[in-house]
């Protein structure tokens, strides 16, 4: 979102008490190759240093497209110490944390072992990237708070992991990436959903990860500029599989929060899957009710990327109909493309959606107090 | 207005910049190729601390498959969201109707000049051999 502000002499001290925010989507990261093998078998190390990781890709390394800035995060967050962006908790918080007064930070960790091809590697980094959330992240600062990474492509085992952090309250979601062999909504995936609605989690959808597909869905792209705005085609692929397949159905209690790949899309793809299930119901009985009715009940949102249309009442029509309920403030913290709290609302929002917006309801979706 | 004083010539070559704080707003001085320019180091997007971005060239395309880069080193690139300002104008060149940053006029002045005022150096010692980039604002 883009405020046009006029520059002020001294605006930058102007440190007013600022509002207590939530931020949905900070990327912790590991300062060096080796951070994680404390948490990992020795027949892990071994075999990363021999085999490396084989993800859904390509005979390639790195992520399925480059990206416009050095680890896609700002450049002016590499920590002192040394390290890339996001792996240093005392500068998260002196340049984060602590200046945009975070009291509720969910940390995503990315290059997990989500999207490995090799599922028992896959679950062992994932259970040590859990592991590490805790020592170097939510056990050091009560305000962040951790995702339980699972395989996502092994099921069954993604489950246990979920079952294993149930009641670990560094954890406050299970996370998932866009980008997955199948469309989200498989059977494939259901233990996933399943574990997390019994211990009361959340699952979070981020947008990239590996499944061996392009991002669109008529092969791969020439640019980054391409992938940016295909997250939004991929979480609808994957948003539609969920309702279509009957998820939401089958695990009721089960709450999904969409992350950056934006939300302006939302109601049009709730429009035209209403319109179509009212002609094609017979093919999908087990879906009951319009696919509106559970993008609004199961499904939160999450800023950063947020659609900046010239006229900000555009904006305004697209989370009326999302709901002010169901939007989750976030920084993406430190990628590049991260959002400034202060400056990531227009004019004109109401206290109590404002509050909503920037702390309640992720209180309510993580189920903090 | 008031001239201040950035510092020796010298400590300031082609290719290096300097960050200060005058009157509580954040400059950065650059020297690109031998010439100074000032711009508050504020990106007008988010609030970025826009002059610790790289300094690239203008790439422009009259026609697909035709490329014409120009202006190597002249172009500031914001460190968060890659929005691109003409060093020497502060021009945005993602939305320069409504974003500009702003400048400063940044000239060399021979310490002779400095020495006599009416310049702000209250940390910089001045030596009259020396000459000095001073920042105007």
């Amino acid at each position: 979102m883009n405020i046009q502000l006029r520059e002020r002499p001294g605006a930058a001290k102007a440190a007013v008490a600022k509002t207590a925010i939530a931020d949905c989507d900070i990327h912790p990261a590991r300062a060096t190759k080796t951070e994680l093998y404390p948490y990992l078998a020795k027949r892990w190390h071994d075999h990363l240093e021999t085999y490396q990781e084989h993800p859904y890709q390509g005979m390639m390394e790195g992520p399925p497209y480059p990206k416009a800035q050095p680890n896609a995060s700002r450049r002016d967050a590499y920590p002192p110490e040394g390290g890339p962006q996001g792996s240093s908790l005392s500068f998260m918080q002196k340049q984060h944390l602590d200046p945009n007064n975070v009291v509720l930070g969910v940390l995503n960790p990315l290059r997990t072992g989500q999207g490995l091809r090799n599922h028992d590697l896959a679950a062992a980094i994932c259970s040590a990237i859990n592991d590490w959330q805790i020592e170097k992240w939510t056990s050091q600062d009560s305000r962040l708070k951790g995702s339980v990474v699972v395989a996502n492509e092994d099921g069954v085992t993604a489950a246990k992991e979920i079952r294993r952090r149930a009641n670990d309250r560094n954890f406050v979601q299970v996370l998932l990436l866009s980008r997955n062999v199948e469309p989200l909504g498989q059977r494939r995936y259901w233990p996933i959903y399943e574990a997390a609605e019994e211990a009361g989690l959340p699952i979070g959808v981020h947008a990239f990860g590996f499944g061996g597909n392009p991002i669109t869905a008529s092969g791969w792209p020439s640019y980054y500029i391409e992938e940016m705005v295909g997250h939004s085609q991929c979480q609808q692929t994957a948003l539609a599989s969920l309702v279509l397949e009957g998820v939401f159905e089958r695990f009721p209690k089960l709450n999904m929060i969409m992350v950056e790949a934006g939300f302006g899309w939302a109601p049009s793809l709730a429009w035209r899957l209403d319109r179509c299930w009212e002609r094609l119901k017979s093919e999908v009985p087990h879906v009951k009710r319009l696919p509106s009715e559970y993008i609004r009940e199961h499904i939160w949102w999450t800023t950063q990327p947020m659609e900046d249309p010239e006229r900000r009442d555009h904006l305004l029509d697209v989370i009326g109909w999302i709901g002010w309920d169901k939007l989750l403030f976030a920084t993406d913290y430190p990628h590049w493309d991260f959002d400034e709290p202060s400056r990531v609302l227009p004019v004109g929002v109401s206290d109590a959606n404002r509050d909503a917006f920037f702390l309640g309801n992720a209180r309510k979706v993580y189920g903090i107090a | 207005m008031a001239k201040h004083v950035i510092g020796p010539v010298a400590e300031l070559p082609p290719g290096s910049r300097k960050f200060v704080v005058i009157d509580d707003r954040p400059i950065a001085i650059f020297n690109v190729k031998g010439e100074f320019f000032g711009l508050l180091n504020r990106c007008p997007h988010q609030g970025a601390a826009l002059c610790e971005g790289p300094l690239i060239g203008l790439a422009q395309s009259k026609d697909p498959g035709e490329i014409e880069y120009t202006r190597p080193g002249e172009i500031l690139r914001c460190p968060w969201h890659g929005w691109e300002f003409d060093v020497r104008t502060g021009q945005s060149y993602c939305d320069p109707r409504r974003f500009r940053v702003k400048t400063y006029p940044v000239d060399v002045e021979p310490g002779t000049a400095v020495v006599k005022g009416p310049y702000v150096a209250e940390t910089i010692k001045v030596a009259v051999e020396s000459d000095y980039v001073v920042v105007d604002l």
